[in-house]
C-alpha cells in the first residue's frame, strides 16, 4: 500500500440546523482514484468545498501531504498541489482559453510567466484535446469543452490530488468513454483523484475504491462492487428498484 | 516589441509634448479648463484602475483626493514641495490599506455603501478636529505655484498612470485582477491570494487620487472639509469612467474630456439647475451605453465583422 496522501478525520460542518457533513473520516492514498458517492443533498459537494478551501470546517481534521489544511484560505491549499473542478463548470468568462491556463500556471505551484508559461499553457490545452481553441472565450466552447478547459486550468496547478466535482456528468457515450479515458491517463501520470459522480460505468471503470455517504454519514467504503452492493448503499443510493440489479453486479 | 507598439510609443510620446505645450499657447480660461480636464483624467483612470477590473463601484475618490489636498494644506507653507507630496502618498497608502483590509472583503453593494461613508466619515472627522481643535473650520493655502506648473505636474500623473496601467495590464497581478472580476472563487482556487491582490491595487489607485488632490489644493486658495470631500467629485468621476469604458486603459479618458466640457457649459448656461442636469446626465450613460464609448465602438466593430463574415 502506498502512502497516504489525503486523511480526512471527525470532519464536521453545519448549516444553521443542517449537519450537512457529520464526524466523516476517510483517507485517500497516493495514485490512486477514490469516488466519493452518495445520493443528492448527501454532502459530497460540502466535502469538497471543505477540502478545498470555499468552506471553513466546524470541526475536524484535514491533512493533506502531512499539512494540516482545515481552514486554510483557498490560494493556499491550491498551491499545496490540490485542484479542483466545479460540479456547473466555471470558466472565467472574459478570459481566453489560453488566458484561464495561464491563470493556473502562474499563481499555483509553478510560477511559471512568460513565453514559458505560454508553451505549457499550449501543451495543457493539447493535453485535453482543446489544441484548436486556444484564442477562443469560454462562451464559444460546447458544454463538454468547457469542462475540458476547467479541467486543463485546474492541471495548470501542477496538482498532486484532484477533485473532480461531476466532471463525467451530462457526456454523452462517445464523450464519456474520451472523459473516462483522460482521466485515467491523469491517474497514469501521478495524480491521485478523488471524484464525485453519478455516473455508474464511470465509477466501476475508474474507481480503485468508493467511499459512499447519506445525510452527511459516511455508510460503506471499499472496492466499487462491493460497496455499490452493500444493502444500505443500495436503500440510500440506488433505490429500491435497482436492488436486483446492484446485487447482480456483486 | 513589434513596429506597431513603436509606433503606438511614438504618437504617445508626441501627444504628451503637445500637451506639455498647451500653457504656453492658451489664456487663463484655457489653462484652468485644462487642469479640470487632465486632473478628471488622473481620477478617472486611476478610480477604473481598481473598479474595471475587480468592479468594485468605489465611491471613496474624493476621501483621498481630501486627504491629499488637506494634507498641502497643513503642510504647505512648512515643507518644500515634493515632501509634501510624499507625506501625502503616505497618508493615502496607509489609509487605503486600513480600509482596503477591512472592507475588501465585502462584496458588491456592501462595499459601495462602505466607500461612501468612508468620504463622509472623513470629512466628518477633519470637521471635528478644525472645530474643536484649530478652532477655524477652513484654511488658506498659500503656494508659490503657477496654474501651468499645476498643469505640468497632473500631466506628469497622468503619464505615470496610464504607464503602470499599461504594465499592470501585462503582469501577473493585471491577470489576477481579470481572473478576480471573473469569478472570486475560481480565482481562488487557482491559487491567487485575492484579497492581497485588491488591496494593492486598491493602494495603488488611491495614490493617484490622494496626489490629484494634493496638486489641486493650491488651485482655491482657501479650502474647508465640505469642498475638498464634495460628494460630487466621486459620482463624477465614476460617472466620466463610465462613460467612457472602464475596461480598456484609455477608456476614462474618453469619458472625461466631453463631460468637463459638459459640466464646465451646464455650470455656465444653468448654475441653478446643474445638479439635476448631472442627474439627467447620469441616468442617460447608464441607461443607453452600460459598456461606455469603449464597449460601443467594439460592439459596432464586432457586429460589422460578423455581418460581413455571414454575407
Amino acid at each position: 500500500m502506498s502512502r497516504t496522501l489525503l486523511e480526512i478525520d471527525g470532519l464536521t460542518r453545519r448549516f444553521g440546523g443542517l449537519v450537512a457533513v457529520d464526524a466523516l473520516g476517510f483517507t485517500v492514498a497516493e495514485h490512486e482514484i477514490v469516488g466519493l458517492l452518495g445520493p443528492n443533498g448527501s454532502g459530497k459537494t460540502t466535502v469538497l468545498n471543505l477540502l478545498s478551501g470555499v468552506l471553513r470546517p466546524d470541526a475536524g481534521r484535514i491533512a493533506f501531504r502531512g499539512h494540516a489544511i482545515a481552514g486554510l484560505p483557498a490560494h493556499r491549499i491550491a498551491r499545496l498541489g490540490m485542484a479542483r473542478t466545479f460540479q456547473l463548470v466555471r470558466p472565467l468568462a472574459s478570459l481566453s482559453c489560453h488566458d484561464n491556463v495561464r491563470t493556473g500556471l502562474a499563481f499555483g505551484r509553478r510560477r511559471a510567466w512568460g513565453a514559458a508559461a505560454d508553451a505549457e499553457a499550449g501543451r495543457l490545452l493539447d493535453r485535453v484535446g482543446l489544441g484548436g481553441v486556444r484564442g477562443s472565450l469560454p462562451g464559444e466552447l460546447t458544454y463538454i469543452d468547457q469542462k475540458r478547459l476547467e479541467l486543463a486550468r485546474a492541471l495548470a496547478l501542477q496538482p498532486d490530488l484532484l477533485l473532480l466535482d461531476e466532471w463525467l456528468a451530462g457526456l454523452n457515450p462517445t464523450e464519456l468513454d474520451a472523459g473516462i479515458e483522460l482521466v485515467r491517463s491523469l491517474n497514469g501520470q501521478g495524480i491521485t483523484i478523488l471524484l464525485v459522480e453519478h455516473v455508474m460505468d464511470a465509477i466501476r471503470s475508474l474507481c480503485h475504491r468508493c467511499v459512499v455517504m447519506n445525510a452527511g454519514r459516511l455508510i460503506a467504503a471499499g472496492l466499487p462492487a462491493e460497496v455499490l452492493a452493500d444493502r444500505e448503499v443500495v436503500r440510500a443510493y440506488l433505490g429500491e428498484d435497482d436492488n436486483d440489479r446492484g446485487g447482480g453486479h456483486a | 516589441m513589434t513596429v506597431r507598439d513603436g509606433l503606438i510609443g511614438v504618437v504617445c510620446l508626441a501627444g504628451v509634448a503637445l500637451l506639455a505645450g498647451l500653457p504656453f499657447v492658451v489664456a487663463d480660461y484655457g489653462l484652468s479648463l485644462a487642469i479640470n480636464i487632465m486632473s478628471y483624467t488622473v481620477l478617472a483612470t486611476a478610480w477604473s484602475l481598481f473598479s474595471g477590473p475587480t468592479r468594485y463601484v468605489s465611491l471613496a475618490t474624493v476621501a483621498f483626493f481630501g486627504i491629499g489636498a488637506y494634507t498641502t494644506a497643513v503642510f504647505v507653507e512648512a515643507l518644500a514641495w515634493p515632501l509634501v507630496l510624499l507625506i501625502a502618498m503616505a497618508v493615502g497608502s496607509v489609509v487605503a490599506s486600513l480600509v482596503g483590509l477591512a472592507t475588501l472583503r465585502l462584496s458588491g453593494v456592501y462595499f459601495v455603501i462602505f466607500s461612501f461613508g468612508l468620504a463622509e466619515l472623513v470629512r466628518q472627522l477633519v470637521t471635528w478636529f478644525e472645530v474643536n481643535k484649530t478652532r477655524t473650520l477652513g484654511r488658506y493655502v498659500f503656494a508659490d505655484i503657477t496654474a501651468a506648473q499645476i498643469y505640468w505636474q497632473l500631466l506628469a500623473l497622468a503619464v505615470l498612470v496610464f504607464a503602470i496601467g499599461f504594465l499592470i495590464g501585462r503582469s501577473r497581478l493585471g491577470l489576477a485582477l481579470r481572473a478576480i472580476g471573473d469569478d472570486e472563487t475560481v480565482a481562488r482556487h487557482s491559487g491567487i491570494d485575492v484579497t492581497r491582490a485588491k488591496v494593492a491595487l486598491f493602494v495603488l489607485s488611491t495614490v493617484f487620487m490622494t496626489l490629484t488632490g494634493a496638486i489641486m489644493a493650491p488651485r482655491w486658495t482657501y479650502i474647508d472639509p465640505a469642498i475638498a470631500f464634495n460628494p460630487v467629485v466621486s459620482f463624477t468621476v465614476l460617472i466620466m469612467a463610465l462613460l467612457g469604458g472602464v475596461h480598456r486603459l484609455y477608456g476614462p479618458v474618453l469619458g472625461v474630456v466631453p463631460l468637463a466640457l459638459l459640466f464646465e457649459y451646464l455650470l455656465a448656461r444653468f448654475p441653478n439647475h446643474f445638479s439635476i442636469m448631472v442627474g439627467l446626465v447620469f441616468i442617460v450613460i447608464v441607461y443607453l451605453i452600460p459598456r461606455g464609448v469603449v464597449g460601443l465602438v467594439e460592439d459596432t466593430v464586432r457586429q460589422r465583422t460578423a455581418a460581413k463574415g455571414a454575407a
